[in-house]
């Protein structure tokens, strides 16, 4: 029973990568960049939902929609103003402006907000589930998120094989210059991927504070980082792949913390990470890639 | 043949230019010293200063020179560091200081360099993004693993725990050495300003000269274009490993530098916002530019000191600088009007021959 | 013996034969053509012999030696150089350097003497600032030893890459669109070098090039590929008068 409890908040952890790091395969997977303020982005959404919900006691419902349409404003003027100038420019000055942007929004939100941790009231108001005459205890929290982040997979899923839109991001993704040719909008797809993921940000950042409830302005940056680590680890790239990578990561996590060490949990994580890297780079779901010559 | 010797010029110059900005610093902070006009606040930032000096200037060599990002430059700083201090506050305490000193530096250096080749084989066959997601994994992971270390001696020899002190079994005369997220305590301070310059010299000259090199040349074709240097017949993995075990090294002396001008040593300290402040020196100095480099350094570690209040907004103004550079070196719109306006200077100044081949990305 | 037999190479990406059967003989001091339309699989040839690809299947003896699916590093000490369609230059390092850095493995000192400036170190880079410049020299460059590569107009910018090639010393020479993007002046120029360098080094030249009149003008032995096989082979002559190459370009492509 100890381990089916571990296990279900492995999973409830995992979930909440698993949101996150739909956002990262989708950004990375198309615009080919690994978007290291991303995880920064959800501490942004958390921080709104703190002040309209926590304290302002708005509607969560209308809180989370207003977190959604700031991160994702955010994530496309970030795009906008850092991203897009360097495009077609070495990995490397993309990378080391994105570490940039995401000290920008760390320490924005330190200015604005003070480092002072803010305590989060969860925006899921219903009981938690008891299974086995109330041996194990599944928050409502935990359900939520593993829903909220399946549902989200197969909506992104259907998204980007069945419409238009989804059609072009695959291109763009395959083949920026062809898909240039065949008069897609690059810029404006590129620009609604990050829209997308931004928005997600959001979402994931209401669902990571519901559970974890301490608010820092970097409260997003770690959770980032292993999102990240969750969405290499499922193929970069993939949807279903980022889920999966998400969920076994918070298994894997919380496993450690259990049996292992609760300060070594981290360096597991990464270990994985190396590991995942050097023997599969494609990760568990995603594809091989030629580089042309 | 003329235009030989101006290519010359042009290499001696970066290295003319670094070794007496060197010299004239150590010089200045000299004579105020001895004039006694050096507040203590200041005296406090010189071993800092030099640590940064080598930290940039090494971690140059992955990220400027050979193109790759390194996120975890700072644990190469505390490889070195705790190495070499464990060493110090052990054997070291047997042997005199000079020796004892030489020692730590050796060791550390070494166990940097190793922990640099221990982690760049498996990972310098990824690059790009993948390289500096791994690097930041294996800082973290260091990072944990030393903030998770006991070990203690007694009479028995060395205990050794990754849990708590209490599972060392440490005999009543025995002696923590290292107590996890205590670190190491206790230790003699003997870093000097004078050794802090003499490292950068040091490194100045491995670095400058082995960019100057057919090894260096390896290396920046190698940033240059991957494909092509593999075309020409140069080994990625053996240039790639030479620039990433270079830079440990180095950083494994900083860090020795660094930790003994301390009392106490914390693994803590070595985190990857140490890793991204040393990544702001580099990129604000120019990107393959030492001397650039090197004021970035200075200026970046006394100047949030210098200006009250400031360091609250530190971390924000760092952030700043590294978008803008790298919008305003990279970015292909902004490179385009630099040049039109470069070439606008020139013709004013026809005839004058500007270019000399700088290494700035 | 022929200085590269080929046989039958062919290679495949994910159940699409992209080049199959292709053979190839080259003797040292010719000049030998490859073209095709667009897509025919030349480039891809390219990169199998230089290693940038493994083949599927066939092999490719270089000098007597087996360098099948060996990787790009050996086969350019084995003696095979190349130059690229999209230009790769290192772009930001110095004409000189980009001729010295092709120099890698003709010429070699430890890391240890280069850092401390030894009299090896000294012996050797002057050898090879002398035995570059001598090289640019050849493609009129000498005079633009100092400037970054990027800053070279774009005709010098194939020639440097040719230069770059030929610094290693190399038996074979291959050449993937040397005249594209040059005006007819300049291609005419580009042919009496590229004879020149046949006949001055001795050594083998295999080129990919769309500009006719370039490859009927300077190659003894043409090769057409489509869709990744060889439809016709020999002298210029042949290969223009067969019936299957003139409908390869007239049926599909107008470059």
């Amino acid at each position: 029973m100890q381990f089916l409890s571990y296990l279900v908040r492995g999973i409830s952890l995992g979930s909440v990568y698993a949101l996150i790091a739909l956002g990262y395969t989708m950004v990375y997977g198309i615009a080919k960049m690994l978007n290291f303020a991303h995880g920064d982005v959800i501490m942004v959404g958390g921080y709104v939902v703190f002040f309209a919900f926590c304290k302002g006691n708005m509607n969560p419902w209308l809180a989370i929609i207003l977190a959604m349409c700031a991160c994702t404003l955010l994530g496309v003027t970030i795009e906008r103003i850092a991203y897009r100038p360097l495009r077609g420019t070495p990995s490397l000055a993309v990378l080391i402006t994105a570490i940039g942007v995401s000290y920008f929004l760390q320490n924005s939100a330190m200015l604005l907000w003070k480092s002072d941790p803010k305590s989060f009231t969860s925006v899921v108001e219903l009981p938690s589930l008891y299974l086995f005459g109330g041996r194990l205890q599944i928050s409502a929290e935990t359900i939520v998120t593993i829903i909220v982040s399946l549902v989200i997979m197969f909506v992104l899923i259907w998204f980007v094989q069945r419409t238009k839109q989804g059609h072009a991001m695959q291109a763009v993704s395959e083949d920026r210059g062809a898909a240039q040719l065949m008069g897609i909008n690059v810029n404006g797809i590129i620009s609604l991927t990050f829209a997308i993921g931004s928005g997600l940000a959001a979402i994931a950042g209401a669902l990571l504070l519901s559970s974890y409830p301490t608010l820092i302005p970097t409260t997003g940056a770690m959770p980032g980082i292993k999102a990240f680590v969750a969405a290499v680890f499922g193929g970069i790239g993939s949807i279903p792949g980022a889920f999966l990578g998400g969920i076994l990561l918070g298994i894997i996590e919380n496993l450690s913390k259990a049996y292992i060490s609760t300060q070594l949990s981290d360096a597991i994580v990464f270990l994985v990470l190396i590991i995942v890297l050097l023997v599969r780079p494609t990760g568990l779901l995603g594809k091989k890639q030629m580089v042309k010559v | 043949m003329a235009s030989r010797k101006r290519k010359m010029r042009a290499n001696t110059k970066t290295k003319i230019t670094s070794f007496t900005m060197v010299l004239a610093f150590w010089a200045l902070i000299e004579g105020i010293r001895l004039s006694g006009h050096l507040s203590s606040k200041f005296t406090g930032l010189l071993i800092p200063v030099c640590a940064y000096i080598i930290m940039a200037v090494s971690l140059n060599l992955v990220v400027g020179f050979l193109g790759e990002l390194s996120l975890g430059h700072a644990a190469f700083m505390s490889a070195g560091a705790f190495a070499g201090v464990f060493f110090y506050t052990t054997a070291g305490a047997t042997l005199p200081q000079p020796l004892a000193l030489f020692f730590s530096f050796l060791i550390g250096g070494t166990a940097a360099g190793i922990l640099g080749f221990a982690v760049g084989v498996p990972v310098l066959r990824l690059s790009g993004d993948y390289l500096a997601i791994v690097t930041l994994a294996s800082g973290e992971i260091l990072k944990n693993v030393l903030n998770s270390m006991y070990i203690g001696v007694d009479s028995e020899g060395l205990h050794f725990s990754l849990k708590d002190q209490f599972s060392l079994g440490l005999l009543p005369d025995g002696k923590m050495l290292m107590k996890g997220a205590m670190g190491i305590t206790g230790i003699k301070k003997c870093s000097s300003f004078t050794l802090g310059i003499f490292l950068i010299l040091l490194t100045l000259f491995f670095v400058l000269n082995l960019m100057d090199s057919r090894a260096g040349r390896a290396i920046t074709a190698i940033r240059d274009d991957e494909i092509a240097s593999r075309s020409i017949g140069i080994n990625l993995t053996r240039y790639k490993l030479m620039a990433f075990v270079s830079g440990a090294v180095f950083a494994g002396f900083a860090g020795v530098l660094y930790a003994m001008n301390y009392a106490s040593l914390v693994a803590a300290k070595f985190d990857y916002n140490l890793s991204i402040n040393i990544l702001v020196m580099v990129v604000l100095g120019g990107m393959g530019n030492v001397p650039g480099a090197i004021i970035a350094a200075v200026i970046l570690t006394v100047l949030p000191e210098l200006l009250r209040g400031f360091s609250q907004y530190r971390m924000f103004i760092y952030s700043i600088v590294l978008i803008v550079m790298m919008l305003f070196n990279q970015a292909p719109a902004f490179v385009a009007r630099r040049q039109r306006l470069r070439l606008k200077f020139r013709t004013r100044k026809a005839g004058q021959d500007g270019e000399d081949g700088k290494e700035e990305i | 013996m022929a200085l590269l037999e080929v046989t039958n190479l062919g290679i495949s990406f994910g159940g699409l034969q992209a080049v199959a059967g292709f053979d190839l003989t080259v003797e040292t001091g010719h000049l030998y053509g490859l073209i095709g339309p667009n897509g025919a699989g030349k480039t891809t040839a390219f990169n199998m012999l230089t290693g940038m690809y493994r083949p599927s299947e066939g092999n490719i003896i270089l000098d007597g030696e087996d360098v099948t699916g060996k990787s790009p590093e050996y086969i350019s000490k084995a003696g095979i150089a190349r130059t690229f369609q999209n230009i790769r230059l290192f772009r930001l390092m110095t004409v000189l350097d980009n001729v010295k850095v092709g120099m890698h493995n003709r010429i070699h000192y430890p890391m240890w003497d280069g850092v401390f400036r030894t009299r090896t170190y000294k012996e050797k880079e002057h050898d090879m600032n002398r035995k570059a410049l001598q090289l640019l020299k050849v493609f009129g460059l000498d005079d633009k030893a100092d400037y970054a590569a990027s800053q070279l107009p774009y005709g010098q910018q194939r020639k440097l890459e040719i230069c770059r090639a030929l610094a290693s010393k190399p038996k074979l020479l291959l050449l993937d669109e040397p005249a594209a993007g040059m005006n007819p002046n300049e291609t005419e120029e580009l042919m009496d070098t590229v004879r020149k360098v046949r006949d001055d080094f001795g050594i083998a030249i295999l080129l990919i090039e769309h500009d006719m009149k370039f490859v009927m003008g300077i190659c003894e032995d043409i090769t057409v590929l489509e869709y990744g096989r060889i439809i016709a082979h020999g002298d210029g002559e042949t290969v223009s008068n067969d019936p299957r190459v003139i409908a390869a370009y007239l049926g599909g492509e107008d470059d």
